[in-house]
């Protein structure tokens, strides 16, 4: 018998099953539901068949691991030769309270580091703005100039860690000081290893941390990657994030398709700038969420990866493998933690753990339960990075590569990720771009659309919410959240008024000229911009010379 | 007769936090209920948040912070309402604010904290109920 002649049994046996056995169990237990559906609204069927997948072509679509499309792993060995790098965001207080955070996770079994900075660093500010008041170390770690950054690694060897930076706006500043205390510690910047976020793309319409307009931004973002694919090969200069989308209100279909779109974007400029795509192509990474329906996520993961060597196959010729290889780190969504029975987000954030991993992650943060409450505790943390330990060594899912491939399922939603993928490809071409999409409000009306249409279903109890919307109590599980001193503020303020009375000020200031010389001329910021934190030149210094050329980008605002 | 005046209420977005999906869905469930809503955008100082209150003679005001920061900022906020004058307008607040600092927020004037998980017709049928009335 043919394939075909196989399905045309199967399509036949299907209706007969439809048509006998069906109806007597719907007849005596009816569904509970009129339909199934999943997060980015795709109806669920009851049951895949190989129907569902009859074009699938196994060399084509999946391959072998290592191998392109690279639908089932960018490695040959996947898991098998290496665990992921189990990296928790973590950064709150002073740089000295970090540093010992850091410091626990390292013992704890932690295997890469991941700096969260807090407000007033994100967005251009030093901890005496008055834009700081209130918000100095409490969403994060304050770090103003160098100085915070040499306390920071105080004790942690650059050529022994990779560090990850959810930095975006002032991504250069950060990274030069990233480079600065590697000069200290003697680690040249050839051999340092970290990812700066420097994706201001989404900025724009997701996590929305912005300091300077769309065009001045992306030529920031392209000079951090022309600098490092020069001379910090180790370096991923960017990391292509989904997250902050689908944390925002996108679904699962558009945390894929605008997240690959703005890398689309970000390879149209570093082309533009004369890079050659397989120079900085293979240095590329991304970043997307875990949500809750598993099979929906693993789904995503896959196509993610397939669109991608895709595209840079297709689209930009590459002919390095690596070009097309999507490395990827995954976060469990913060969104879904509930502050009610708090306890219960652990289970949450195994399933979604269990998709990233399932699905041949590189990199994956766990979250803490009591992030619905506040920063995490000591306890909440360590539970988090034991459950990726129970995933890694205990639950044996490990063992070999991509073990969902060939599910008529897994394999029917991937290939219709990848279709509804592609619509918003073709969609946002026509607009002219990801620029002229942020311009025109199109991301921001659509994720603000499915963020209200998800909030409807919670309410209608369309979703069920366990704890919230449904088995809900009364009782209240204590649990001690962790506060960031108030005094922080003021400590941090004093040192560094402290820093800035007895650094050189000649020094800082012929810095800061040149750097506003250099912006002027457009010319690659990097090297100035490193010789100006390591003269110990602020944050806020930095950016405020930059915001006098670029201007500040003003919000559109789409509810 | 007099013209039924639609509840004027401003959405705002104190302190240097830029999670506005709850603020949004806000924004818009009011607006849906019937009323007319202001979004201010983030990072908004108190100053700008009480004159646009101020200018747009709202009945109401919801603050949106995730970034721990409502201990400085809100005390500055509800004291500028009172410098402004702007005592009867109905202030409430929704975020990530733990359960412990809430008396404390609610002892500076702010009417109800909202915490996540509320269901959006829970606030507006608290909007309705406690709006101050106009003469």
């Amino acid at each position: 018998m043919s394939d075909k002649e196989k399905i045309n049994e199967i399509a036949k046996e299907r209706e007969r099953w439809e048509k006998t056995t069906l109806p007597k169990w719907i007849g005596q237990s009816p569904e509970r539901k009129s339909e199934f559906r999943n997060h980015s609204g795709t109806l669920i069927k009851r049951v895949y068949t190989p129907e569902d997948i009859k074009d699938l072509d196994y060399m084509r679509d999946l391959g072998f691991p290592g191998e392109y499309p690279f639908t089932r792993g960018v490695h040959a060995t996947m898991h098998r030769g290496r665990l992921w790098t189990m990296r928790q965001f973590s950064g709150y207080g002073t740089a000295e309270q970090t540093n010992q955070r850091f410091k626990y996770l390292l013992k704890e079994g932690e295997t890469g580091l991941s700096i969260a900075f807090d407000y007033p660093s994100i967005r251009g500010y030093d901890s005496d703005h008055p834009f700081s008041k209130g918000e100095v170390g409490i969403c994060g770690v304050a770090v103003s100039s160098l100085k915070d950054m040499e306390v920071l690694f105080n004790g942690i060897p650059l050529d022994k860690v990779t560090t990850s930076m959810t930095i975006n706006g002032p991504a250069a500043m950060l990274l030069a000081m990233y480079i600065a205390v590697g000069n200290k510690q003697g680690v040249p910047m050839e051999k340092l290893g970290g990812t700066t976020q420097n994706d201001v793309l989404k900025e724009f319409f997701a996590q929305k941390l912005i300091i300077f307009p769309p065009k001045p931004s992306l030529k920031l973002v392209t000079d951090i990657v022309e600098y490092c694919t020069k001379h910090v090969p180790r370096w991923n200069p960017i990391s292509i994030s989904g997250y902050h989308i689908r944390e925002a209100g996108g679904n699962a279909v558009q945390e894929l398709a605008f997240t690959l779109y703005d890398g689309i974007t970000y390879v149209e400029s570093c082309l533009e700038r004369g890079m050659k795509v397989d120079e900085f192509a293979p240095r590329l990474s991304f970043f997307f969420a875990a949500h809750n329906d598993l099979f929906e996520e693993i789904a995503k993961f896959r196509a993610a990866r397939r669109i991608w060597a895709k595209t840079m196959k297709e689209r930009f010729h590459a002919k390095n493998p690596r070009s097309m290889w999507m490395r990827m780190h995954v976060q469990t969504a913060g969104f879904t933690l509930t502050a009610q029975q708090p306890l219960n987000n652990i289970t949450r954030v195994t399933i979604q753990a269990l998709s990233a991993v399932l699905a041949g992650t590189q990199s994956l943060h766990t979250n803490s339960f009591d992030e619905a409450l506040a920063l995490p505790s000591e306890e909440a943390v360590r539970i988090a990075l034991r459950t990726q330990q129970i995933i890694a060594h205990e639950s044996g899912v490990v063992n070999t590569i991509d073990p969902l491939a060939g599910s008529y399922y897994v394999e029917n939603l991937t290939n219709e990720m990848e279709e509804r993928t592609m619509e918003y490809f073709r969609k946002l071409d026509d607009m002219g771009g990801a620029i002229p999409a942020i311009e025109k409000g199109f991301f921001q009306k659509e994720i603000a659309d499915s963020a209200y249409e998800y909030q409807k279903e919670v309410d209608e109890k369309r979703r069920i919410l366990v704890g919230v919307n449904d088995y809900t109590t009364e009782e209240k599980q204590p649990i001690k959240v962790l506060r960031v001193d108030p005094k922080v503020e003021e400590e941090q303020v004093t040192s560094l008024h402290k820093l800035k009375s007895e650094r050189d000020n000649k020094k800082v200031n012929e810095m800061l000229e040149k750097l506003h010389y250099a912006t002027e001329k457009d010319e690659n910021l990097m090297p100035i911009i490193i010789d100006a934190v390591k003269a110990y030149a602020t944050i806020g210094e930095i950016c405020d010379v930059l915001r006098k050329i670029y201007g500040e980008y003003k919000e559109l605002i789409v509810i | 007769m007099q013209n039924q005046r639609k509840i004027r209420v401003l959405i705002a977005k104190p302190g240097l936090d830029s999670h506005d999906r709850g603020a949004k869905i806000i924004a818009r469930a009011l607006r849906d209920a019937g009323m007319e809503v202001i979004y201010t955008g983030l990072k908004q100082t108190p100053e700008q948040i009480v004159e646009t209150a101020l200018q747009e003679d709202v009945d109401v005001i919801g603050l949106s912070i995730l970034s721990g920061a409502h201990k400085t900022l809100f005390p500055m906020i509800m004291e500028l309402l009172k410098q402004k004058g702007l005592t009867d307008v109905l202030v409430v607040a929704g975020g990530i604010i733990p359960e412990e600092d809430v008396p404390e927020m609610k002892k500076l004037g702010i009417k109800e904290i909202f915490g996540p998980g509320t269901r959006t017709d829970k606030i507006v049928q608290f909007v309705f109920e406690n709006v101050p009335k106009r003469t």
